[in-house]
């Protein structure tokens, strides 16, 4: 079975190191932090100045104040800090973030990632913090469902939407499996159950080769 | 004696000139200086340029002044959000321009003209589409893009807490842009809670200090 949004977060959580300081793109990723597991403890980072992003709030301690970078209210953590965009933009550009977890249009089998505008007229372009991130973070991973709504590869051998930067994705989480971007290209870690590997070369535009000790691909109803 | 305060909206955006870049605080509506935004559609400033993360929301604030016409171009990050009804009518129709920059570069260029710096050679968007035209320059085996200073004519502000210095603290995640963006104009002028006495804010938590404020107005929410 496929994985549904939910279960790519959870997926992805589990990859977290203990004491990693890691930024939440808008979409799928912020969902990640419903899934951080128990026994680390993680700094969540929003990039408009927030350092230890904590659980959204209940009903009635919704303060308009704290946000996260997709406008929705968030908690603090015991210890955690509030930066002005400045410094928030240290963290991101310097380097300090271990990992950056960001949703995406498509990337490529280089890790090209493109995510900030599909040129479509109607709808303006917004680039946010994804070039910034995408740039600084110490490692990108990338979450997405494996193809458009209308079946389209995402991962696919060059974007055809505009960069937002070259060769930067690590690693994929999709709804259909685990995908490592290396110096050999693209490497299935893991693949759900019920699909065979040729099925999933077909929903994808690049080539795909099976990792040795490839593994189910499984995640909890959550 | 030094006192910036002033008692109404109206004087705190008074002689805000025609044409002038506005640097206007806030993530999405949190840090947003809504009351000034919407003061200068009275006190009649047009043809302005916009320098803000978002392109606001709503009807109100920053989305009002929009409404009315007076931005003839915003030099944004992520225009388009929940609820930017207005930018998206505005930029449908062609009656807006949009300058899109990477947001940590949007806050570092106006740092850069806060500091009197000339400019900065960025890592970032190099080999997209929004480094095109700018000078490369390739910095110990890495390939970098020059970004020049962003400064403003006017700073709008929102802050928690102010005193007659000028001295500001903020709350929480409403911070964002706004100390940076006090540095970096020639006339900053901020909308906070509430004003206290000089004194009252302890010197360990001000986070910015009464020299880069001119106006302070209190707006009570």
């Amino acid at each position: 079975m496929p994985l549904n949004r939910r279960q790519i977060a959870w997926r992805a959580a589990q990859d977290l190191a203990d004491g990693a300081y890691v930024n939440l793109g808008i979409g799928l990723p912020t969902l990640v932090s419903d899934f951080i597991p128990a026994d680390r403890e993680i700094v969540l980072h929003s990039e408009n100045g927030v350092l230890g992003v904590g659980p959204a709030p209940g009903g009635n301690e919704v303060d308009w104040d704290l946000i996260n970078a997709g406008k929705q209210p968030i908690t603090l953590v015991t210890g955690g800090s509030f930066v002005h965009h400045t410094d928030s933009f240290v963290m991101i550009r310097g380097g300090h973030l271990d990992l950056a977890l960001l949703g995406a249009f498509e990337v490529s089998e280089k890790g090209d990632l493109a995510n900030w505008t599909t040129d479509d007229p109607g709808f303006p372009p917004g680039v946010g913090g994804a070039m910034d991130l995408a740039v600084g973070a110490k490692e990108i991973r990338v979450l997405i469902e494996h193809t458009t709504k209308a079946g389209t590869p995402r991962i696919r051998r060059h974007c055809g939407y505009p960069l937002t930067a070259a060769s930067v994705v690590r690693r994929i989480y999709t709804d259909l499996a685990v995908i490592d971007v290396t110096a050999e290209g693209l490497v299935v870690r893991e693949l759900v159950e019920d699909i065979d590997f040729p099925t999933l070369q077909a929903k994808t535009e690049a080539s795909l080769r099976p990792a040795s000790d490839m593994k189910v691909l499984s995640a909890p109803a959550v | 004696m030094i006192d910036k305060r002033v008692r109404s909206l109206a004087e705190a955006v008074a002689g805000i000139p025609d044409g002038a870049i506005v640097l206007c605080g806030g993530f999405g509506s949190a840090g947003l200086p809504d009351a000034l935004c919407e003061a200068v559609i009275e006190q009649g400033a047009r043809d302005l340029t916009i320098v803000a993360n978002n392109a606001g929301t709503g009807r109100t604030g920053l989305a009002a002044l929009l409404a009315a016409g007076r931005v003839k171009r915003i030099i944004c990050s992520f225009p388009r959000s929940a609820g930017s009804v207005v930018f998206e009518e505005l930029y449908a129709q062609g009656r807006i321009e949009l300058e899109l920059v990477p947001q940590g570069t949007m806050s570092e260029r106006m740092r850069c003209a806060a500091a009197g710096l000339g400019g900065f050679y960025s890592p970032v968007s190099v080999g997209t589409r929004l480094a095109q035209g700018k000078e490369h320059r390739e910095i110990d085996g890495r390939l970098y893009v020059l970004e020049k200073p962003l400064k403003g004519d006017v700073a709008l502000l929102a802050a928690h807490r102010g005193d007659r210095w000028g001295n500001l603290t903020y709350r929480k995640s409403a911070r964002n842009f706004n100390p940076t963006m006090a540095m970096a104009a020639s006339l900053s002028i901020a909308q906070v809670r509430q004003v206290v006495e000089l004194g009252e804010v302890d010197p360990e938590m001000v986070v910015t200090p009464g020299i880069f404020v001119d106006r302070v107005v209190e707006v009570a929410i």
